[in-house]
């Protein structure tokens, strides 16, 4: 297989990708990956308001992919635990995009838990996750299924997300998030 | 243990006990993969001080970040802190935020409605 790299580069170019990562999520390819996108928003000299909440949102949003590898394939060293992350910025709109393997069992319950999160409003997503901090169970890893509610609220848009089939096991899980200024 | 100090990484905060002055703080980022292990040192601290505290405990919290995972152990040093005030050490908690930074101020309101203990909100200039 050839890749073709300009097709590649070009598509990043247009997209304006200003970092993007697939394979393995260790702890320490996150700690990397939020330095380097902290002294990029450092470079754009965006607004610390702006800064703070793309890094609230991004670091949330790698997380989530750091969590579910686990998850997928604990110990297994292959294309399950590999994810995508890409970062750019358009018209003065961050995206966020992340993608992972999930088992085709968790799909229904995932879709759902967005669905119904995608239906609250600014006001009831506050109280959600009050109720979800102050009663939910917290996971053996940390995760406490407050990161979804959390970066619905922090960016005030709907969840952008798409399951794409993969094998009779797995599904491709796919998320979009948009970051207004 | 009069003192305890842990120091901030990138990604975790930085801690100061000061149990002779009844004096807690927390700062800068506690954005770790696994908080339940950074925090439950603390955690247990509090459950010692509670046993003995002082007369007022004044708590400050400094953070510029926090992720999720970090947001229910800081609830759970919270209701230590909460149990420790029922029990007679006048607890406040003082959220710092900078300036603009709303999303700092909500979180802060949201630990306000859960916890039974006086807040006090201090805007920070950036």
């Amino acid at each position: 297989m050839m890749l073709d790299t300009y097709d590649f580069y070009d598509k990043m170019e247009r997209n304006n990708i200003m970092l993007s990562f697939k394979g393995d999520i260790t702890s320490e390819l996150l700690t990397c990956i939020l330095q380097i996108m902290e002294s990029k928003l450092d470079n754009l000299q965006e607004e610390p308001k702006i800064k703070k909440k793309v890094y609230n949102v991004l670091v949330e949003c790698l997380q989530n992919l750091y969590h579910h590898m686990d998850e997928v394939a604990p110990e297994q060293n292959d294309v399950l635990r590999s994810a995508i992350f890409m970062i750019g910025k358009l018209d003065n709109q961050y995206n966020i995009v992340t993608g992972n393997c999930i088992k085709k069992e968790k799909v229904e319950a995932l879709k759902k838990r967005l669905e119904d999160i995608n239906l609250l409003s600014k006001e009831e997503l506050k109280e959600y996750y009050k109720a979800v901090l102050n009663n939910g169970e917290m996971s053996f890893k940390g995760g406490g299924g407050l990161g979804m509610i959390d970066i619905a609220r922090k960016t005030g848009e709907k969840l952008n997300f798409n399951f794409s089939p993969v094998d009779d096991k797995f599904s491709f899980f796919s998320l979009n998030i948009k970051i207004s200024q | 243990m009069e003192k305890i100090s842990i120091e901030g990484t990138p990604k975790t905060p930085t801690i100061n006990f000061d149990i002779a002055k009844g004096f807690l703080e927390i700062k800068g980022r506690s954005i770790p993969e696994n908080s339940i292990e950074f925090y439950k040192p603390l955690v247990d601290w509090l459950e010692k001080y509670a046993a003995n505290p002082q007369s007022a405990t004044n708590v400050n919290i400094q953070l510029e970040y926090f992720n999720t995972s970090s947001s229910k152990c800081i609830l759970d040093v919270f209701k230590k802190l909460e149990a420790i005030n029922k029990g007679g050490s006048a607890v406040v908690i003082n959220w710092h935020y900078e300036e603009d930074d709303e999303d700092m101020l909500e979180a802060g309101e949201d630990y306000q409605a859960i916890i039974n203990v006086p807040f006090k909100m201090v805007q920070v200039a950036e």
